[in-house]
């Protein structure tokens, strides 16, 4: 038999068709794998006796021949997804042993596509970080390694799990939030591809909340195709969420395969930041000489204000963030600690649920938020969020796509960036911008660093124009052809 | 800008979060370094830019106001760390 776990969706689900196996043996063998790759941290709960029911109820629908359109697939669901019935954490102490009673929008869509939760994948607390380690439950670990060099490195942030375990091929797709870049910066570090649509695409009903007007679901998984197909899953209208884009779905894995002769790329002057690995300069203009040769055209473009997109964000993101997180509380639901009166019981509360890096942004929202530093900040960085989304507009006149690096560096060493949040930051910079300005942006692996590490690039596109962005993206990955694997999987496959 | 240590305090007791005098020393100093990043935004000329609060270009869709569900307290208690009689229950407030 094929290794299970090494096929796309796409080929899988053609095996599943075929016969060729079944979702149990598929299911089965992803358990196996994780339990292997237990050291990587990717799951805060592992739901596998579930996997194994669900498994079987997919068999029974393909023996009748009335299968759902993605059944029997297993995918690893960051712990940010509400799921009736199974612990959400959002990686927090003041989360632990909270068992939502309904089902987020997006994981309800997927498992009714008869998609397979494996676990709760790892996270940033409350997706707040670029590496994995600000989990309440650990560190997550990249399972790439640099050559020569056996430290573990960070898969990236914040749905770091949900990355690694498609990476270390525990499962075959993911779902990631990405509210600065928390789906594509990861995707880039585990030399993966993940998408983050254009924000109102998928329903935030149900995602635990960081930063609301940020927010937005995506999938991870191996192709772009099977990206496509995790999207239409996961994408839809919902009146449960008020910032739900009311529009068709299209088939997105219709998009692939289709040329793009006479699709202008842009490439963004201002993304040649300082700081930024020499190689990733070179992998980017290696990425431009491609979808050239594919017969796009590739046009300069300015985007002026992406000096100021990360400024901007570490003001809105902390701001909606204290806000958001004023519901913990220790009164309705997760820790509580007891103080003398109700005014200290929320203090010590907040005080032991909460991880460094989330009070530090409660704190610099509140500050930005409070009395007579309302304008000055948080005003100011709206209005300057405004000229961000302007010159994507600008840009879009020109141009059908963007092209850019996804990250400045490949993973780092954990521990690595640790020395001063702003130093964390900055890894988000070419991220951000599409952030701030709502538009649709996927990462996917386009070559190797010297020492081994897998490098992203960015396709950044015109809000609701998705299918554009697989399209190019589809077109990259065949020129690229990555085929490294993480240096544990490749031994054993050796 | 800097936020000094009592400023931190003020927040902090705003944000409803204990912070001890150790912690209010090194959370000065990194949020006096966030807030001089954010700083450079006072260089960009927005007169005349409204702010944005959206990037959603629609109107937001009304809903008829009508009673869509209900009789699920047991549901809403269910993660509650204290509850009594179907109510969630608190440190007393008033003497």
């Amino acid at each position: 038999m094929t290794n299970l776990t090494h096929l796309t969706i796409r080929a899988a689900l053609d095996g599943l068709k075929k016969k060729e196996f079944t979702a149990s043996e598929l299911v089965g063998a992803h358990i196996t794998a994780s339990e292997e790759a237990r050291h990587l941290n990717c799951y805060i709960t592992e739901t596998f006796d579930q996997a194994r029911t669900a498994a079987k109820e997919a068999d029974a629908r393909y023996a009748k021949g009335d299968a759902l359109p993605l059944d029997g697939i297993p995918i690893a669901m960051k712990d940010l997804f509400c799921t009736e019935g199974v612990q959400t954490t959002a990686a927090s102490n003041i989360l632990k042993g909270f068992i939502p009673p309904y089902e987020s929008t997006v994981s309800g869509n997927m498992k009714r596509d008869g998609l397979i939760t494996m676990g709760k994948a790892n996270l940033d607390e409350f997706a707040m970080g670029s590496s994995n380690t600000t989990s309440a439950f650990g560190n997550v670990i990249n399972p790439w390694k640099r050559d020569g060099d056996d430290r573990d490195l960070v898969p990236g942030g914040s749905s770091g799990g949900s990355a690694a375990a498609v990476a270390a091929r525990i499962a075959m797709g993911a779902t990631g939030t990405d509210t600065g870049g928390s789906i594509r910066q990861p995707a880039a570090f585990c030399g993966i591809t993940g998408i983050k649509p254009t924000y109102g695409r998928c329903s935030r009903f149900g995602v635990v909340a960081f930063a609301s007007s940020l927010d937005q679901p995506g999938p991870f998984a191996r192709t772009v195709e099977d990206n496509a197909l995790l999207l239409e899953s996961m994408a839809g209208y919902d009146p449960k969420d008020s910032t739900s884009v009311n529009a068709p779905v299209p088939r997105y894995a219709d998009a692939i395969g289709k040329s793009v002769k006479g699709l202008k790329v842009g490439v963004p002057k201002e993304y040649r930041v300082d700081g930024t690995n020499p190689e990733i300069l070179a992998l980017w203009e290696k990425g431009v000489a491609m979808l050239k040769d594919a017969g796009a055209e590739i046009v300069d473009v300015s985007l002026p204000h992406t000096k100021y997109a990360l400024q901007t964000y570490y003001v809105i993101a902390p701001a909606e963030c204290s806000s958001n997180l004023a519901r913990y509380d220790g009164v309705r639901f997760g820790l509580r600690v007891e103080g003398d009166n109700l005014i200290e019981t929320y203090e010590k509360t907040r005080a032991q649920g909460f991880g460094q890096e989330v009070k530090r942004r409660i704190l610099i929202g509140t500050y930005v938020l409070s009395a007579g530093y309302y304008d000055a900040y948080y005003n100011q960085a709206r209005r300057v969020r405004k000229l961000i989304w302007q010159d994507f507009i600008n840009a879009y006149q020109k141009c059908d796509v963007l092209l850019t690096p996804t990250a400045p560096t490949p993973a780092f060493a954990i521990g690595e960036n640790l020395q001063d949040p702003v130093t964390m930051y900055l890894n988000d910079v070419f991220t951000i911008p599409a952030s701030m300005a709502g538009m649709p942006g996927m990462s996917l692996p386009v070559g190797l660093s010297a020492d081994g590490l897998p490098l992203g690039l960015q396709l950044l596109g015109k809000p609701f124009e998705e299918e554009t962005v697989f399209r190019v993206a589809h077109t990259l990955e065949q020129a690229a052809n990555f085929t490294a694997l993480p240096q544990t999987l490749a031994r054993k496959a050796a | 800008m800097s936020i000094d240590k009592d400023t931190v305090g003020k927040i902090a007791r705003l944000a409803r979060i204990q912070v001890t005098d150790a912690d209010k020393e090194k959370l000065s100093g990194e949020l006096t370094n966030i807030l001089t990043m954010i700083e450079e935004l006072n260089a960009v000329d927005t007169t005349g830019v409204e702010p944005m609060t959206s990037v959603v270009q629609m109107k937001m869709h009304q809903r008829p106001d009508a009673v869509t569900d209900g009789g699920i307290q047991d549901k809403i208690l269910a993660n509650a760390p204290d509850k009594a009689a179907g109510f969630f229950v608190v440190p007393k407030v008033m003497e």
